[in-house]
């Protein structure tokens, strides 16, 4: 081996050791400082303890805030795939001309939706709805927001339904709507728990709506509350912020797994059978 | 039981292609009907129209004596089995075989009943609780036909039931139709481009090319006597020999440097005409003959198992005939070639029409 060859690979090696390091530090922190009776902002092996578990659960808005998050990411992501499944379905099955402007406009719109450029309009919006300080009303805005998106994922796997299935059902004498949920639905249900999975995920993480269209804490959801989690002198309470952070951590880490070893995580249409 | 009677029957695509284009057909009670074309040629969208999945642009299409053109296509009556099979994936067998009765809220009992019952007839038995994806080709064609069985329609409808098979498994699916139909007795339309399967399976066959009916018949019309080129090139598995010929007045026909026999009684003498005779239907001969003969020299022999087909060069003009096997004369022989004047067909030159003589019935045997 020549010398220039080994010092590529050891340069190689050392990159993305240091690449590695930069990712893992981060989660080292989330599993350990839970867990650790004198949590710091620097990873270091616990002095293990369930103290700060006891804290957090005792802490007047932690778990409220969860259910609160569980509250809006549910109705949004059942929203979004039922609106999602109906949307695809027809505008897959249509033809109305200038289908595909449509879509691609939709998609490039919805990121203004939940975006920071509309925040204001919609705020107003919402208030004269009378929706703020409403958990519907975020599960309303983020909805719209993800929808776009979703039908534009969702088109595809609906695409991928051969049409022969759905007009032998037809001959067979079934109705649009039993065509749909007997024949459609079941066929593309990879897409719809991936929509499902992707919708909650993003309404988890979702900061800036609920932030501004929420006023009580009692019904903030976590990502919101995580920002408050400080103590008395108004320094980050390092306590029950990792263990909040662990935890909020969890639905969409197990949501996630449930799905890809059931349907598997796909963005793309297509059938196995 | 019913009958299909469609009247000037067209159905016209948005952009304006005339897929069906002004067809009268009518379908016997209990007959197996063949559909019979090149692709394109609009019989898998006259089954579609039939079935209601295509609107019809005019005309009208009636079942069993009742105007179907404008109900939905599952208040027609009809079943369909579909090139793919179209069978729902995540349902088991006897799911799929029962979705029919499902639609109708048909009691989960008697669903159970039906599923069992039809698989039986159509040796599924044991396979009830699979996934369509676990069957076999075959498999799978049967419990297509199962499911449309079930939904005791009164006419079955098949799209190229047979084109998914592999050629082995075909045949045998082949007689395991007819048989079913016979058995049925379901009045059964089917779509094919396979020229063998439809003269094997069907009662009657209407060969389609551009929308349009080019003949209609038994395979047996059809096959000896097609009423045009179109159909004469388009049945049979070794081609007819079509060829330009001329009229001559003791009921003959001059082509390729020689003579044929032909019933010319209703064709002007001199006339210019295509000749058309069927490989089959040539005797070859190396002996000299007596009476209107083609006299040629054997080009090449292709073996085709029990019988072979053999080229023969009149006059610069490559004529096919079949020998039985292991008579082909070898390459350079002088052969004699004659036909009896009954299986020489006579086409117009211009439009390909067959010239009908008078004198005989259609399909008539010699």
């Amino acid at each position: 081996m020549r010398p220039a060859y080994v010092v590529r690979r050891i340069g190689f090696y050392v990159l993305i050791c240091a690449i590695t390091l930069f990712f893992a530090v981060p989660m080292l922190w989330i599993a350990s400082a839970p867990f650790d009776a004198s949590p710091g902002l620097g990873v270091h092996w616990p002095d293990w303890t369930l103290e700060n578990v006891r804290k957090t659960l005792d802490h007047p808005y932690a778990m409220h805030s969860m259910v609160n998050s569980l509250l809006i990411c549910v109705t949004t992501a059942v929203a979004v795939t039922a609106f999602a499944a109906l949307a695809s379905y027809a505008l897959s099955r249509v033809r109305i001309p200038g289908r595909d402007a449509l879509l691609y406009g939709l998609l490039l719109l919805s990121s203004v939706v939940t975006g920071t450029a509309a925040m204001v309009p919609i705020f107003v919006m919402m208030y004269q709805l009378g929706l703020i300080d409403s958990r519907f009303g975020v599960a309303l805005v983020m909805t719209g927001g993800l929808l776009p998106a979703a039908i534009f994922i969702l088109k595809d796997f609906v695409d991928a339904v051969p049409k022969s299935y759905e007009e032998s059902a037809r001959v067979f004498g079934a109705s649009t709507g039993q065509i749909l949920r007997d024949v459609v639905l079941p066929v593309a249900r990879p897409g719809l728990a991936t929509i499902m999975v992707w919708a909650f995920v993003n309404s988890w993480g979702n900061f800036l709506v609920p932030f501004l269209l929420i006023r009580s804490i009692e019904k903030q959801p976590g990502a919101v509350l995580m920002q408050t989690l400080t103590d008395e002198g108004g320094s980050v309470n390092l306590q029950v912020l990792p263990v909040f952070s662990l935890l909020f951590s969890i639905p969409v880490v197990v949501l996630y797994l449930l799905v890809n070893s059931r349907y598997g995580f796909r963005f793309h249409g297509g059938i196995k059978s | 039981m019913a009958g299909i009677d469609i009247e000037g029957l067209a159905t016209v695509y948005p952009n304006g292609v005339r897929a069906v284009d002004g067809l009268d057909l009518h379908v016997a009670d209990g007959e197996f009907f063949a559909l019979l074309g090149p692709s394109g040629c609009g019989k898998t969208t006259l089954l579609r129209t039939i079935a209601g999945l295509e609107p019809a642009s005019e005309g009208t299409v009636r079942i069993d004596a009742t105007d179907v053109t404008r109900t939905e296509p599952g208040k027609r009556g009809v079943a369909m089995v579909f090139q793919d099979y179209a069978l729902f994936p995540h349902m088991s067998v006897s799911e799929n075989i029962t979705y029919p009765l499902k639609v109708r809220r048909v009691a989960a009992a008697t669903r159970a009943d039906v599923a069992s019952r039809t698989a039986g007839e159509l040796s599924l038995d044991g396979l009830l609780e699979r996934k369509p994806g676990q069957l076999s080709g075959g498999q799978q064609q049967r419990v297509a036909l199962a499911r449309a069985i079930a939904s005791e329609g009164k006419v079955l409808l098949l799209d190229e039931p047979l084109s998914n098979l592999d050629a082995r498994l075909r045949l045998e699916a082949r007689t395991f139709l007819k048989k079913l139909q016979r058995d049925l007795g379901i009045t059964t339309v089917f779509v094919t481009h396979d020229q063998a399967e439809a003269l094997a399976l069907a009662d009657r066959i209407a060969v389609m090319d551009s929308g349009k009916l080019r003949q209609l018949g038994s395979p047996r019309e059809v096959f000896a006597r097609p009423a045009n080129t179109f159909v004469a090139n388009f049945i049979g598995s070794t081609p007819m020999n079509l060829l330009p010929g001329k009229v001559t007045t003791d009921g003959a026909v001059t082509v390729a440097g020689g003579s044929l026999p032909a019933t010319t009684s209703s064709t002007p003498t001199d006339a210019e005409v295509t000749v058309g005779i069927r490989p089959e239907y040539l005797t070859l001969s190396t002996g000299d003959v007596a009476g209107p003969a083609l006299r040629g020299e054997v080009v090449v022999a292709e073996n085709l198992g029990t019988q072979s087909l053999v080229s023969v060069d009149c006059a610069g003009t490559l004529i096919g005939v079949t020998v039985p096997e292991e008579t082909e004369p070898s390459p350079g022989t002088p052969v004699v070639l004659t036909a009896p004047a009954s299986r020489v067909l006579l086409y117009t030159q211009d439009t390909g029409e067959l010239l009908t003589s008078t004198d005989r019935t259609v399909g008539a045997r010699s």
